[in-house]
């Protein structure tokens, strides 16, 4: 059974999509213990892959029996295997904390709901374990495309936001593939470790500088790099929140994880750092995201436009980390996928349990939240210190690496940007919990506050989320295991120290 | 000059599948119609399916099957010389099909907003639509 892991991620949410979209013409009672049981299976084979990824390094899978590289072989390191734990412990999280809301939102739609959601985090894991160029632009496309009608279900801007995400999404998968094909006509495989063994004989060749480049930009317009960045806010603020808080911690995390999947697998950090003269470019243009992501921020006029500029300057903390060219920069990088998901996930649940008891997400309808939602307010502090950076919550850990790596990259430039962001991220998350704690909450409005009473969102939604909360802290202080054990052999020993 | 043409005249394949790409992405950018941009998305996609065709192409070869390389006297065709030469590359045909399928699925998607658009707004230009959001 074990050895079936690598294809039950896959298969069993995949599957179990099509059996919920049938189900839920009979009865739309049973599309959600489906949908919870496929993801269950997901988690429990993605925490079953890291526990034997530990012993056994590299775990291959060949589809249907045939080797590569003419078969597609699903291949899973402790890279992998740690994305596929996020993706799939978020997701599932998510799936049992948003029911709630999803009944109120849209009651007649849950069975459409269900499939596409299980369909998307088909793809994430697909993405996460294939070992095939080519197989991953397919199901980069099923996570596009089901994101897409996804976000279009949310409220009266939702659709004209979602049609700006297609086109962008699909320039930038179009990019990827254009890039593939560059790829395929110098080596001739698809297959990410053949490429790699053929392309050192072709490091000078302009086809191979060409593909990387192309397929870089794509994956930067589908991560939102600035400036790549303009379809993002529109549609995570738009969409339901349930659909805010699956893709707003997984779809920009899971780009980054296909790009440093190519930066260390596919194109050697030996083409990327020696022979390309490159990273001192991105890290700058990285500087700029994270400026311009915080900037951006503090210029939002409701909470979730706010996390979405967040989001646009955590990606430019990961790119930039990546290209630092050190140990220290591409483990801050790694750690903070598996963070930044998390914490994300922390605060858009926050946000969720409030949209689902004050239907609103502007500043003035936090006023007197905290005596109003205390546990959930408490998830939205707990996640808005790790966003911070406070410890021992696990954002200062990673951005402790980031940092550390930017000064011995002698990038000064990116270590004030991540000050910076840090210091603008308190601006913005005190200014959030003044408005909550200090400014009374009035019912009836104008007249005398009547003293609050405690409205706690259901059980389903806050338990979940006070356990993400907890989860903060205890990444954060096994940080040290987790990079010793997973991130460190991952880095090949050639980016130094 | 001469080499210049010859570059073309070599190279068209690439020409043609450039071009189009950047009508497509001309199309999304300027036009204001969201149906047009949608077309232009569409061109974009069908440029890099030109480009892989292009590239699996060859000229005086066949499709790759092996005539009579199965039942009785497989043996004798098939562990005689077998010249790669003679056969196209099916691969990037095949890729293609997994996009075409794709493209056609995000076109679907996209007109099915596009008509969502169209409800909540009663038009599909852009900048109608974006006045119409700012009067709010």
């Amino acid at each position: 059974m074990s050895q079936h892991y690598p294809v039950l991620l896959v298969t069993v949410p995949l599957l179990s999509a099509l059996l919920i979209s049938i189900v839920g013409w009979l009865n739309k009672r049973f599309c959600f213990p489906i949908a919870v049981a496929a993801l269950s299976v997901a988690a429990y084979s993605s925490v079953g892959l890291l526990f034997r990824v530990l012993d056994e390094k590299v775990i291959l899978y060949h589809l249907g029996g045939w080797a590569p590289p003419w078969g597609i072989a699903y291949s899973v390191d402790h890279l992998s295997a740690l994305v596929l734990v996020v993706v799939s412990v978020v997701a599932l999280l998510n799936l049992i904390a948003t029911q709630k809301s999803i009944e109120q939102e849209f009651s007649e739609k849950i069975g459409a709901f269900y499939t596409l959601y299980v369909l998307l985090v088909t793809g994430l894991l697909g993405i996460v374990v294939t070992g095939d160029v080519f197989n991953l632009y397919v199901l980069l496309e099923i996570t596009a495309l089901t994101s897409y009608g996804l976000i279009a279900m949310g409220e009266d801007r939702a659709p004209l936001a979602s049609l700006n995400y297609v086109y962008m999404g699909t320039i930038g998968a179009c990019l990827y593939l254009l890039g593939i094909g560059y790829l395929y006509i110098s080596t001739g495989s698809l297959n990410m470790a053949n490429i790699s063994s053929i392309l050192p004989g072709l490091y000078d060749s302009k086809v191979v500088l060409a593909a990387f480049i192309i397929c870089m930009v794509g994956v930067c317009l589908k991560m939102a790099f600035f400036p790549l960045h303009a379809w993002l806010p529109n549609a995570y603020t738009y969409a339901p929140s349930a659909v805010s808080s699956l893709v707003a911690p997984l779809m920009t995390k899971v780009m980054i994880y296909v790009m440093i999947r190519l930066m260390l697998t596919v194109f050697t950090p030996e083409f990327i750092f020696s022979k390309l003269a490159l990273s001192n470019t991105v890290v700058w243009l990285a500087v700029i995201a994270i400026f311009m992501g915080a900037v951006l921020a503090l210029g939002a006029r409701d909470m979730k436009k706010m996390l979405c500029y967040v989001i646009i300057a955590e990606v430019g903390y990961m790119v930039g980390g990546a290209w630092l060219g050190n140990r220290a920069g591409m483990t801050g990088a790694i750690l903070h996928i598996a963070n930044d998901a998390l914490m994300t996930l922390c605060v858009f649940l926050a946000v969720g349990n409030i949209v689902y008891k004050v239907r609103g997400y502007a500043f003035e309808d936090l006023k007197g939240m905290f005596r109003k939602m205390p546990y959930t307010m408490t998830g939205l502090v707990a996640g808005a210190l790790s966003m911070i950076g406070v410890p021992p919550t696990c954002g200062f850990f990673s951005k402790w690496y980031l940092i550390s790596g930017g000064i011995q990259a002698g990038q000064y430039g990116f270590v004030a940007a991540l000050v910076f962001s840090s210091l603008i991220n308190a601006v913005l998350f005190f200014r959030i919990i003044e408005i909550g704690y200090y400014e009374p909450f009035r019912a009836d409005h104008g007249h005398e506050s009547s003293p609050v009473r405690m409205a706690e969102a259901p059980l389903t939604m806050v338990v979940p989320l006070l356990i993400v909360a907890g989860g903060l802290v205890v990444m954060g202080v096994y940080t040290g295991d987790i990079v010793t054990h997973i991130i460190e052999p991952i880095i090949p020993p050639a980016m130094g120290n | 000059m001469p080499d210049l043409i010859s570059s073309i005249v070599d190279y068209y394949n690439y020409l043609i599948y450039i071009t189009l790409m950047m009508i497509g992405l001309y199309a999304m950018i300027a036009k204001k119609n969201l149906v047009k941009k949608i077309v232009g998305m569409n061109i974009f996609q069908t440029a890099i399916i030109l480009f892989y065709v292009s590239i699996g192409a060859k000229k005086g070869a066949t499709i790759p099957i092996i005539q009579h390389g199965h039942g009785e006297g497989a043996d004798e065709i098939t562990s005689s010389v077998i010249k790669a030469a003679e056969y196209i590359n099916p691969l990037p045909h095949v890729l293609m099909l997994t996009a075409i399928v794709v493209a056609v699925a995000t076109l679907g998607v996209a007109l099915a907003l596009a008509i969502k658009v169209y409800n909540r707004y009663e038009t599909l230009e852009e900048d109608e639509i974006l006045a119409q959001i700012r009067e709010k």
